[in-house]
């Protein structure tokens, strides 16, 4: 990999740029920033495969593509698959000698939004990961079916507003915790999963680097803020992820080898998670006070997985 | 560097054997995919051909069949030779990305062991999977037995790989009767079968960096229409293409294989139109009939299913005999004429003698096609040429327990 150290954004600006500012994703939508610093954080080839979403949709639409790279769409759940056994090609055709370069270094990606990952792409990623492919699944979550109109996903948190989990008269909005995909990741053993955000961008590009470098199957779920969605103004895009990550609702940290675990980013000021549902409408019912009880459950929940992340890494087991 | 496979001149394969062999010559860079009975055997015999060293390829193992073919879609953009086996649930459950495929033009030859459909579930041979595939933009060839499913696994690359065509091909085979059914197979050398196959050309190679590839665009209703229509005429005009390969592979075996097989149709009063191991029966309950009572059968099959051989459908009905045409479907109707029986029927409209038409379902689940079964049928066949009109229901359920089961009786006398 050329880039080895990335010392600022305009450093990042100047980088190779395979993924076209035209694209149709909402202003304010952080998919972009996300894949353009995955891009960015590598100089080899890329060979990336997208889940049915909005990334995909707002990028190759045909007679236009965003991508000059090699990209491929099939369906909903298996960019996994794809992106897995595109590198199951290449090990064949390397070992065969039937590659245009033989010896160019190329890198397997797939994205998928949540609803791809979390829910109808689930056994696809399980059966990727698993098998040992050497590839990275990046996992744009914004926590709903945005590319459908803000529908529940498994990503979606307690509390927040969906059109199929309404708040209403007698609802809160959606009831269930939300997955935690992290944890069933490391549990494949892969060699690196992690959780990472956008306002973070050193060491989402750094995650990044790690993933793409480490030989074998690595898994990233990075927040992606959903201006539609979320409803929050797109100005405020990473706005709100400062306040995801500040408040822990977000925590950013890696697991190697499906057992060591380190928090990348320490809040100096922890926040309280009222910050955060306050600036975006799809929790805003959270605040009559006979939803006061939500928002304690959040806090509590937050503070519980901080305290488990925090003993997880102190063990160092 | 794969080692050669030593092969008699005549091996003792079923069908199941003979396929995976053929995969095997062609040398195919990955194979993704997910056992089901009968077409296990498929994947098994390609995981011992793998793990000792006769085959240089990646053999994926994935979670599903819709893995597995969602995995040859990934494979097969990846610039290089991609198979598989499934049969039934398998197949139904690939159904989503069987349509990804042809639309993304991907050559992938996937080898059909036809089974039922559930539900009952029912691991037997009937055509129900295969028909389910007959929209899905597919070439669809159907070998008879061990021997064909070899050949025409051969063949199958050739076809779905030409440059004018770029269309993936099913190679179907009978559940058991003809997957599980050993007899003698006269292979190909290893060397002489690969240059028949011949080396894979890609075509927008995602692994060619010097030419950035987009593989599955979204298109709406600006172009999804004109893609659509030119994916029909690839498969329309493949029919050339198969023609061509199946006359090479004549001329280098001395096998000859045909868009619509036919069987004594010169002079036949009626024929039977029907596909897969059944045909074996059928031709020899049609010499046997010519010969004993005298009716003059003709057996009509079409090998490719799709792109439908309408054409040679036509030609092979239109003779001035031919006064009865009865289809046999082996694949429950859903509330229809069999599949089989409405294609041939829009063929035989257009032809001088407009033959009577009648549909026969039979065969579901696996359950026996006889040689008995089939006189009975043709002497019912007889009986409508005889009377000059179709003395029974036009679709009628063979070889069914119970009561006689029939639909759409006719009016005329």
């Amino acid at each position: 990999m050329a880039i080895t150290s990335i010392k600022n954004l305009k450093e990042f600006s100047t980088t190779n740029d395979r993924f076209e500012g035209s694209h149709l994703l909402c202003p304010g939508c952080a998919h972009s920033m996300i894949v353009r610093e995955l891009m960015n954080s590598t100089d080899d080839n890329l060979v990336i495969a997208s889940n049915t979403g909005c990334l995909e949709v707002s990028t190759a639409v045909y007679p236009y593509t965003s991508w000059d790279t090699s990209w491929i769409h099939i369906g909903f759940e298996n960019a996994a698959t794809a992106a897995s056994c595109a590198e199951a090609m290449h090990k064949a055709r390397k070992r065969k000698g039937t590659l245009k370069d033989n010896d160019a270094p190329v890198k397997f990606v797939a994205f998928g939004g949540d609803g791809s990952t979390y829910d109808i792409g689930f056994q696809w990623l399980s059966g990727a990961m698993e098998r040992g492919h050497d590839f990275t699944y990046i996992c744009l979550d914004n926590e709903n079916y945005a590319n459908t109109g803000g529908q529940r996903s498994s990503a979606t948190p307690v509390g927040a507003h969906t059109t199929t989990a309404q708040a209403g008269s007698v609802s809160y909005g959606k009831k269930q915790k939300k997955k935690d995909m992290v944890a069933i990741m490391a549990a494949h053993g892969a060699p690196y999963v992690a959780q990472l955000a956008p306002n973070k961008w050193k060491s989402m590009a750094k995650g990044f680097q790690k993933a793409l470098e480490i030989e074998g199957p690595c898994f990233i779920n990075t927040v992606s803020a959903c201006t539609t969605e979320w409803k929050f103004d797109p100005k405020d895009t990473i706005g709100i992820t400062d306040l995801a990550t500040d408040t822990l609702m977000f925590p950013i940290y890696e697991i190697i080898n499906g057992h060591e675990l380190n928090i990348l980013y320490r809040p100096k000021n922890i926040l309280k998670v009222e910050d955060y549902l306050g600036a975006q409408g799809r929790y805003r019912h959270l605040f009559k006070p006979e939803n006061k009880h939500v928002i304690e459950r959040i806090q509590k929940d937050i503070d519980e997985k901080w305290e488990f992340l925090q003993r997880r890494e102190e063990a160092r087991i | 560097m794969a080692k050669e496979f030593e092969l008699n001149e005549v091996e003792v394969w079923d069908g199941n054997y003979a396929a995976s062999q053929a995969l095997r010559q062609a040398q195919i860079d990955v194979v993704a995919a997910y056992p089901i009975t009968p077409s296990t055997p498929i994947v098994e015999n390609y995981g011992a051909y793998i793990a000792n060293g006769y085959v240089d390829g990646e053999f994926v193992m994935v979670e599903s069949e819709h893995g597995a073919m969602s995995g040859c879609v990934g494979a097969s953009a990846a610039g290089g030779r991609v198979a598989t086996a499934t049969s039934s649930q398998g197949f139904a459950l690939m159904t989503e990305v069987l349509y990804q495929a042809s639309g993304m033009r991907l050559p992938i030859v996937l080898t059909v062991v036809n089974r039922a459909l559930a539900s009952p579930l029912n691991v037997r041979g009937d055509h129900s999977d295969m028909y389910l595939g007959r929209d899905s933009g597919w070439i669809q060839i159907d070998a008879y037995d061990a021997q064909e499913a070899y050949d025409l696994a051969l063949c199958a690359f050739r076809i779905g790989e030409h440059l004018d065509v770029r269309l993936p091909v099913m190679m179907h085979q009978d559940g058991f009767t003809t997957s599980h059914k050993a007899q003698n197979v006269y292979p190909l050398k290893d060397e002489v079968a690969y240059k028949f196959v011949g080396d894979y050309v890609p075509v927008n190679d995602m692994l060619d960096f010097s030419r950035p590839v987009t593989h599955g665009a979204q298109t709406e209703e600006d172009w999804h229409y004109e893609h659509k229509a030119k994916q029909h005429k690839a498969l329309m005009d493949s029919r050339s293409v198969i023609d061509e390969v199946f006359a090479d592979f004549k001329a280098l075996t001395g096998r000859e294989y045909k868009r619509v097989e036919s069987y004594m149709m010169e002079d036949a009063e009626v024929a039977l139109v029907l596909l897969g191991s059944s045909v074996e029966t059928a031709v020899l309950a049609a010499k046997q009939l010519r010969e004993e009572e005298g009716i003059k059968v003709g057996i009509v099959s079409p090998r490719c299913f799709r792109p439908f051989p309408y054409d040679l459908i036509r030609e092979t009905l239109d003779t001035s005999s031919l006064k009865v045409v009865s289809c046999l479907d082996k694949s429950a109707p859903g509330g229809a004429m069999g599949a089989l029986f409405n294609e041939v029927s829009a063929a035989a409209y257009t032809t001088q003698a407009r033959p009577m038409m009648t549909n026969y379902i039979y065969g579901l689940g696996g359950r026996d096609f006889a040689v008995d079964e089939a006189k009975r049928i043709m002497r019912e066949q007889k009986a409508h040429a005889d009377a000059g009109h179709i003395t029974t229901p036009i679709q009628q359920f063979s070889g069914l327990r119970g009561p006689k089961l029939g639909f759409f009786e006719t009016r005329r006398s």
